[in-house]
């Protein structure tokens, strides 16, 4: 139930996040989900990618700044007032989030990317509440 | 006008003749005083007896600020205590500061220079002196302030900061002589235009600007900002603070004041005198002074000396803006900054050695400095909260240890340059004014 983020350092470069996608392109790493968030001077770029391990070895080895995070993918339906369910949930439960972000995949279904210091705590509440999580094999390449 | 001119005006041969009686006797002082020149002394074979003429000056080795650091705070003191009325230091950003004692004569001698500096500048007793020089530990303000008396201006000893403040006291007290920093009496210059103040108001003609390095372009800014002369004046702590030399009204270089700071040029590598014209580290003896005088100590400071007979009568050499430094020591804002002070302050929040590069630039008159610091694994962080909070650490301790505010920019990792040889640590775009 945990997934294995991509975090990267980025300068705000012109070119720097394409030269970044041009080497995941190039090595067949496929992106599920990503969110960048900036600051003036630069920005952290959070990726959801099918190998995560290569992906990060690949990067490291072009001078990338990369970190592994843990993060689970909490599904919910795709329809008005349900992520708001979802997120009173967790703070009804106490759980303090880190940062997220979210893509909606086809009609029905979306997926919100958590990251938060007790992952184990959220997914037990999710659970408990019989709401559905990504699993690895949902975005992982084979 | 000249203050003193039987030392200002005086025949190269006995000034030399002066020259050669006081080193002499201050070698003896010392051996006779000092450990640290004693053992110094007898390590390089070297008897006060054999110092008898100023060409004798080039046996004797050099001083250098690790020396002073090394006897901090009162080793290289050649009177006891009771004889020192004033301290004087460095802000010790390189870790102990450089200590300076002065005797009463000291003072006496300190503001004579000043006040020949001053009446350079056209400064008379008919002048009320702004000092917007700092006072304290710091020379700037309390020397020009003596000097200033000395002459028997009207002092008005506002110190540095607090602009509103000064343009007021300008208007109001009619000061004549502004003395400070260049960049800070840029930056006056243009408060004065946004507080649009009546021009008419400021009586001002002169001001005296020196404790950092500046362009010939700056001058011009700040002489059509304030309607005023600006004058150069040089010093450093370790001689005696402002009034070493200082520029005339022909405003050819500044005159040392050679019967007090014998100067020399020589190479920075091999330690050999070069001769005037040349261009090479600035080393002065300051043969007069009684609580600390040094021998042949070394400001790191690129320059040339220049012997002709200048055209305000005075003989004394000068010597010309400095070009640079012989280390890698940057002044900002007046304060001294060498860039491995900085690698010591980011390889104490890291194992590794992280790659820097100092830009160092000027916005509207004031220096700034950008450390970019490249972001490694190790200090990578997925959050931005935890890399802003790292920003503001490294920001706090580049502030703490070298007392400057820089702004630090976070860059990625490969991003500076790395060379084969000596790294390029320090991008200084001030030059290029």
């Amino acid at each position: 139930m945990i997934i294995k983020q991509l975090s990267v350092f980025l300068e705000n470069r012109t070119g720097r996040l394409t030269e970044l996608t041009g080497i995941l392109a190039e090595n067949d790493i496929n992106i599920s989900a990503f969110s960048i968030a900036d600051t003036a001077d630069y920005g952290i770029l959070r990726m959801i990618v099918g190998r995560p391990e290569p992906a990060a070895e690949i990067l490291r080895k072009q001078g990338f700044a990369v970190k592994i995070t843990d993060v689970i993918g909490m599904i919910i339906p795709h329809s008005p007032g349900s992520l708001h369910k979802a997120l009173e949930l967790l703070s009804s439960n106490n759980v303090a989030i880190d940062y997220m972000y979210a893509f909606a995949s086809g009609e029905c279904k979306a997926t919100v990317v958590i990251r938060a210091e007790s992952l184990q705590k959220i997914i037990d509440v999710l659970m408990e509440h019989k709401m559905e999580l990504l699993q690895e094999g949902d975005v992982y390449q084979v | 006008m000249i203050w003193n001119k039987q030392y200002e005006c005086m025949e190269r041969e006995a000034l030399q003749k002066l020259q050669g009686e006081r080193v002499k006797s201050m070698v003896k002082r010392v051996y006779d005083t000092v450990p640290f020149y004693r053992k110094k002394l007898q390590e390089e074979g070297i008897e006060p007896g054999d110092i008898n003429t100023i060409d004798d000056l080039k046996k004797l080795p050099f001083t250098t600020k690790q020396d002073l650091r090394d006897n901090y705070p009162f080793g290289l003191f050649t009177l006891p205590q009771t004889d020192i009325v004033r301290l004087h230091a460095s802000s010790g950003t390189t870790g102990k500061s450089t200590v300076v004692g002065y005797s009463h004569n000291d003072i006496q001698m300190w503001s004579e220079v000043v006040a020949r500096s001053l009446t350079m500048a056209g400064v008379t007793n008919s002048d009320i002196i702004q000092i917007a020089y700092g006072y304290g530990l710091f020379t700037g303000g309390l020397g020009l302030h003596y000097g200033a008396e000395k002459v028997g201006a009207s002092v008005i000893p506002i110190s540095g900061g607090n602009t509103k403040k000064q343009l007021q006291l300008m208007e109001d007290f009619g000061s004549t002589v502004l003395a400070c920093t260049p960049s800070y009496a840029a930056y006056l210059g243009e408060a004065l235009a946004e507080e649009k103040i009546d021009r008419r108001n400021i009586k001002l003609k002169a001001g005296v600007f020196g404790a950092e390095p500046w362009t010939e372009g700056m001058r011009a800014q700040i002489e059509q900002l304030l309607g005023i002369k600006a004058y150069d004046i040089y010093g450093l702590s370790e001689i005696i603070g402002p009034g070493v030399s200082m520029e005339c009204h022909c405003q050819k270089g500044m005159h040392v004041f050679e019967d007090h700071f014998i100067p020399e040029i020589i190479n920075p590598d091999t330690g050999v005198v070069l001769p005037y014209g040349e261009l090479g580290e600035l080393v002065f003896t300051p043969a007069t002074k009684e609580a600390m005088p040094l021998i042949r100590y070394r400001t790191r400071d690129l320059t040339r000396l220049h012997a002709e007979k200048c055209d305000c009568g005075r003989t004394l050499v000068r010597m010309e803006k400095c070009v640079g430094r012989s280390d890698d020591m940057l002044i900002i804002r007046g304060v001294n900054v060498f860039p491995s002070q900085v690698e010591a302050v980011l390889l104490e929040m890291s194992e590794t050695k992280p790659h820097y590069l100092l830009v160092v630039d000027r916005e509207n008159n004031l220096d700034t400095v950008e450390i970019q610091v490249e972001i490694n694994e190790q200090f990578f962080s997925d959050e931005v909260k935890e890399l802003e909070a790292l920003r503001q650490r490294i920001r706090a301790n580049i502030s703490s240890t070298l007392g400057i505010s820089a702004t630090i920019r976070l860059v990625e990792h490969g991003t500076i340059e790395r060379s084969m040889g000596k790294a390029q640590r320090v991008v200084d775009k001030r030059k290029l004014q």
